[in-house]
């Protein structure tokens, strides 16, 4: 009598049935983890009976095999559904206790600032590097030529007075703290080929007392071309350009008479300023005008082909009142608080 | 200048309701900037009363009142208050009469300073207003007590106001006066110029004189060295007045406008001197002609001349000062001060009279060098008006005789060398070419008519004569400017123009932008200081016989030194953010450092308007110092503070290096370390910067010396770094030239050296660096282990290294013969073993 197949569906469910209930019997990952090689590994009874599959008559074995394949199929799936769960739970648990409170972060870096007048210099600088201008520099002790004789200063002249000079000693040097970015508009003429159509920004020297409104270190911004053809009407155009860009679309300027021994004619700059506090009003911005012929031709220039016009503003006065910022001790006493307050932008 | 309103309207028409403001608003129109207006802030009701009786009482405090009973209105009528006609009031001056007529300021009246005056019950007494003095109504520092309206002439009805009794309802507007425009410190000037901005009709001033050219008196004008070739004087009038009542009293209406013009009322020839500058703007210097030994001579100084002027100082007088002298010597110092020696008295009476023109440049000198600055020398270094002389003369005359009794003399001197006025050609277009406005033939002429010349139009052009008043118009462009100014600026149109193509901001701009910009991104904070320091500031980096450069006049006399260096000026912001409990700074600032010019020789500037010669521009050049752009940094505290979860990060030299990195890379430079003891500097903990390559020194890193914190009330430990941006910037690559990036797998290695601790770990970096080879792509050191295990003067140095070859993926082996070769070189040079 041939022998009768141990491999019965009821055996094999009976088998599927038992591995299911120790699967049950897990309540996390460890425990799970703990039942895996009897429920499902190697020394499963499944297992067991799949290694026996061999040994059946040939006939027995493609049912006996499908029966086993189905049961591993279904205690596998239960397992990995079982251990699935398992690990979301264990997951959710770990991340909840990896909670921090994210409002007590602590800053990594310190944030650092620019100085905001250095960053004004910057904008102011890159508003006429938009406009194919490019930036000039001078060095702030500097010949009383550059600072005054070139610009049309005669050395008994009243003008030359009226600037309050910080002079170097010794006084027979002719060396002074540029009272101006303008000895930089000689410069320029000197060293660069016509047209010349340059900015100048930089720090200059008066013998001021601080105060809320004055300082004896300042900086400027100036501001000179010299082409073919330059009128007032350039100057006016250049400064309403310039003038909307810092202070929005609505600004206007406007000019009034005035002298500066190196502009002929000459004028004070008056800006409407939109976003005044306090409401839209005029201010006086800084002086301008076209460029003394006596400049030209200091600089080798001939003032029968060529004009040229300039104009310059104080850096602080800009920010006081672009900014409002209310004292000028502020910008000057190097108090970080007022840096930081702006960052890196104005 | 100041304009009292009154005053300019005898000159020219007013619009009705005119105020200070008014006046200033049509003159900015026209150049002169407003500066502010000035009025005697008194409110009414302020009457004249006369004292009916007083009663003295001695007060506990020693001091003496007056209880007087003062009539403000007249009998049964109501006083300007509405009050009793006569009124108790109590007065603290005794120096008035019974009967005397007073100021008398009632309840409601207000005087400067926002003195109120109400009724109010003082020493034992209700005080229902107030006897006023002369000081108190702003009219005069006088301290004499209660101001009697007699002592000045004046004997007014009761009741009456007494501001317009006294002048006090007018008011001043002050304009700036640009240095081109010396005419327009006068009243003439300026009524002149409010026609022009307001088409308003101007009558000038000395319309209404007779000038005066008298002989007689004795006059030498004797310049024998004129300065840059201009006599000193060109125009000299002398008049002379006799029966001067010197101690006449100045009349309250010349009181009134010399002080709105900013001036104190003196004695009445003085005043009227002042007064007729102000109006014509002429200077005039009058002497007390019994002092003037015979006639007056115009002469420069002579050697070791000495004169005592009007303010009691001795001057020492210098050859090219100008002065009036007469047979004693220098009696004045010529168009700036006059002489103590002629001055006029109370006892005067005779005058003589100066009106004189003087070269602006020779009296410029003078008041410069005398510290002197006058009225008068402001006037003449600007330009006077060389034909009002004359005028101005006969003015003080004519003044002389109505308010002191003097009778004019023929007795006088007339000299006139006033060279003649250039004409200047307009080319026809010339002022539209340089204000882009088209002015018609009509308003070119119209305009410079107007302001006083004499135009007479050519074919191509016009031929300007400019007006006696106008010195400063010599040039054809100065024209323009009239023509613009008048015309008005709002005519001129706006036109944006093309700048060729640029080219954007130069390396330097970049590399200077991106150093700072670096180390904002990285926690710094950019500061400003002022470059000035003390001679001890300036000594704490650099050997104390380093030269400097000096300020000739510092605003401090103590601080007059230019930077050597950033830091001393980082130093004094770090003690004001502490001293304000800002405790945690890395702050930095770029600006340039002051290094003197090797040559301190005389330089000789070229004078005038014409390109100096290559030679002349090379010395000047020269004579600049050098002032190379630097960078500092200072650290205090901590460089990162207690947080939840982390320790505060206390600011060492290591954060100063980390910034000289930062800031290298930047730009693109790389940088290495040396073991340095600079001037300054902790001596163990600062590093010399240099570059990667050419081995130049940038600067320093470390930490402050502690003495040098501590006697700046620092805390110890202050980190800082100084840097030349100047040699960094010339070792920054114009271009960085890429190199490929190799993906073959690494193989890293850990590598533990123990070493003598004298050895940099710096030099042991390098060494592996290079004995490694090509195969090595990165070395970091991760420990310096000093400690158990190892002999004293031992230490252990771990490096990280990463191996990469380009072509292939590295073996181990290939990856240990590159590290061995290291360890050979390392042993080689510094007794280096590996650490097992």
């Amino acid at each position: 009598m041939p022998e009768h197949s141990p491999i019965t569906k009821a055996s094999v469910d009976a088998m599927v049935s038992d591995a299911l209930k120790l699967i049950q019997s897990a309540t996390d990952l460890a425990s799970l983890k703990a039942v895996r090689a009897s429920a499902v590994g190697d020394g499963s009874a499944i297992a067991a009976l799949s290694s026996s599959l061999g040994k059946l008559p040939a006939d027995q074995k493609a049912d006996a095999g499908k029966l086993i394949t189905a049961a591993r199929t279904s205690v596998n799936e239960a397992f990995a559904s079982k251990e699935a769960e398992f690990y979301a739970v264990e997951q959710a648990a770990k991340l909840e206790a990896e909670k921090v409170d994210v409002t007590a972060s602590p800053q990594t870096q310190v944030l650092g600032a620019r100085h905001p007048l250095s960053l004004l210099q910057d904008e102011i600088s890159d508003i006429f590097i938009g406009m194919g201008w490019e930036i000039a520099e001078g060095p702030e002790v500097e010949s009383e030529w550059f600072n005054f004789d070139a610009l049309n200063f005669d050395a008994d002249h009243p003008a030359r007075a009226m600037q309050d000079t910080f002079f170097v000693e010794p006084v027979e040097q002719h060396l002074v703290l540029r009272t101006h970015t303008s000895p930089v508009q000689v410069r320029s003429l000197l060293e660069r080929d016509l047209p010349v159509y340059v900015l100048c920004p930089g720090r200059v020297f008066r013998t001021d007392e601080l105060d809320a409104t004055h300082t004896p270190v300042f900086h400027q911004v100036e501001g000179l071309a010299v082409d073919k053809g330059l009128t007032m009407a350039d100057l006016k155009g250049t400064l309403e350009h310039f003038a909307r860009i810092m202070f929005g679309p609505d600004a206007k300027i406007r000019l009034r008479p005035s002298f500066f021994p190196f502009t002929e004619p000459s004028a004070e700059l008056d800006v409407w300023h939109p976003g005044a506090k306090g409401g839209a009003r005029w201010v006086e911005w800084g002086g301008c005008g076209m460029v003394n012929p006596n400049v030209l031709r200091a600089a080798g220039i001939d003032p029968e082909v060529y004009s040229g016009f300039a104009f310059g503003m104080g850096i602080e006065r800009t920010l006081m009142f672009r900014n409002d910022v209310k004292d000028m001790h502020d910008m000057v006493e190097a108090d970080v608080r007022f840096s930081q307050q702006f960052g890196v932008v104005l | 200048m100041r304009v009292s309103l009154s005053w300019l309207a005898e000159s020219v028409e007013l619009p009705k309701g005119s105020t200070a403001d008014s006046v200033m608003a049509e003159l900015v129109k026209v150049g002169l900037e407003e500066e502010g207006s000035h009025s005697f802030s008194l409110v009414g009701p302020i009457v004249v009363g006369q004292v009916l009786e007083f009663v003295e009482e001695e007060q506990s405090n020693g001091k003496t009142i007056r209880w007087c009973q003062v009539r403000v209105a007249p009998s049964g009528a109501k006083a300007a208050d509405g009050g009793l006609d006569v009124r108790g009031i109590v007065c603290g001056a005794r120096n008035f009469e019974l009967n005397d007529k007073v100021v008398v300021t009632l309840p409601g009246a207000v005087l400067p300073g926002d003195f109120k005056i109400a009724v109010r019950s003082t020493y034992g007494h209700t005080s229902d207003g107030m006897i006023a003095s002369a000081r108190e109504l702003g009219v005069s520092d006088d301290h004499d007590g209660i101001l009697r309206l007699s002592t000045i002439g004046l004997d007014p009805e009761i009741g009456s106001d007494a501001l317009a009794l006294l002048h006090l309802s007018d008011e001043a507007a002050e304009v700036n006066v640009t240095p081109d425009r010396g005419y327009c410190f006068s009243i003439r000037g300026i009524a002149r110029e409010f026609s022009h901005a307001t088409g308003a009709v101007f009558t000038d001033p000395i319309s209404k004189v007779t000038p005066v050219k008298s002989n007689g008196f004795g006059l030498k004008i004797s310049d024998a060295s004129p300065i840059r070739g201009k006599v000193g004087s060109t125009k000299f009038v002398v008049v002379s007045a006799s029966n001067v009542n010197a101690k006449a009293q100045t009349p309250a209406w010349m009181v009134s406008r010399l002080k709105l013009s900013g001036m104190r009322s003196i004695s009445v020839v003085v005043d009227i001197t002042n007064y007729v500058m102000l109006e014509l703007g002429q200077p005039i210097h009058a002497y007390d002609q019994s002092k003037v030994k015979d006639g007056l001579t115009v002469r420069r100084a002579k050697k070791g001349e000495n004169l005592v002027t009007l303010d009691g100082q001795t001057r020492a007088l210098h050859a090219e000062d100008l002065v009036i002298a007469d047979a004693s010597g220098a009696i004045g110092l010529a168009g700036v001060m006059g002489g103590q020696s002629t001055e006029v008295s109370d006892s005067t009476t005779s005058v003589l009279i100066e009106a004189a023109n003087f070269d602006g440049v020779s009296i410029a000198r003078t008041a410069r060098r005398h510290k002197l600055p006058s009225e008068a020398s402001k006037r003449f270094e600007r330009g006077v008006d060389p034909k009002i002389a004359e005028y101005a003369a006969a003015r003080v005359v004519q003044l002389l005789v109505e308010l002191t009794g003097a009778k004019a003399d023929a007795l006088g001197a007339f000299f006139d060398e006033t060279p003649e006025i250039s004409k200047v050609f307009l080319p026809e277009t010339f002022a539209s070419s340089i204000t882009g406005v088209e002015y018609t033939s009509d308003e070119i002429v119209s305009t410079l008519t107007d302001i006083g010349c004499v135009v007479a139009s050519v074919s191509d052009g016009y031929e300007v004569l400019p007006p006696s008043w106008r010195p400063d118009l010599t040039h054809k462009t100065d024209l323009v400017e009239e023509v613009a100014r008048i015309t008005g600026y709002e005519r001129i149109p706006s036109r944006l123009p093309v700048a060729p193509p640029g080219k954007g901001l130069t390396s330097r701009q970049k590399q200077r932008r991106a150093v700072a910009n670096q180390l904002a991104a990285t926690g710094h904070t950019e500061v400003l200081n002022y470059p000035f320091l003390t001679n001890s500031q300036n000594s704490y980096f650099a050997d104390e016989k380093a030269t400097r450069v000096l300020l000739a006049n510092a605003m401090q006399e103590e601080v007059n030194e230019l930077r050597l260096s950033m830091l001393p000026g980082l130093i004094d912001a770090a003690k004001r953010n502490l001293s304000r409990t800002i405790t945690d700074l890395a702050i930095y600032e770029i600006g340039l450092a002051f290094l003197p010019s090797a040559s301190a020789d005389k330089v000789s500037l070229p004078i005038g308007t014409a390109l100096p010669s290559a030679k002349e521009l090379a010395k000047l050049h020269a004579s600049i110092p050098n002032q190379p752009l630097t960078l500092g940094a200072v650290f205090v505290g901590d460089r990162l503070s207690q947080q939840v979860g982390r320790k505060a990060i206390k600011s060492s030299y290591s954060d100063a290096i980390q910034a000289a990195r930062t800031a290298a890379h930047a730009v693109g430079v790389e940088i290495y370390l040396e073991q340095a003891t600079p001037i300054g500097y902790h001596p163990g903990r600062t590093a010399a910067i240099k570059v990667q390559g050419s081995d130049e020194l940038l600067g320093y890193a470390g930490e402050l010396h502690p003495e040098l914190a501590s006697e700046n009330d620092l805390p110890r430990q202050v980190a800082i770094l100084e840097m030349s941006l100047e040699v960094l910037f010339a070792n920054a690559p114009e271009l960085i030239s890429a190199q490929a990036v190799y993906t073959h797998p690494a193989a890293t290695q850990d590598l533990s050296l123990v070493i003598s601790q004298d050895v940099p770990a710096g030099d042991v970096l390098e060494v592996l660096r290079a004995a490694a080879g090509e195969l090595l792509e990165d070395i970091v050191l991760v420990d310096d282990y000093r400690g158990n295990n190892l002999d004293a003067d031992k230490k252990s140095l771990t490096f990280a290294l990463r191996f990469r070859a380009t072509d292939r993926t590295l073996t181990q082996v290939e990856a240990t013969e590159s590290r061995d070769a290291a360890v050979a070189a390392a042993n080689a040079k510094f007794g280096a073993t590996i650490r097992t």
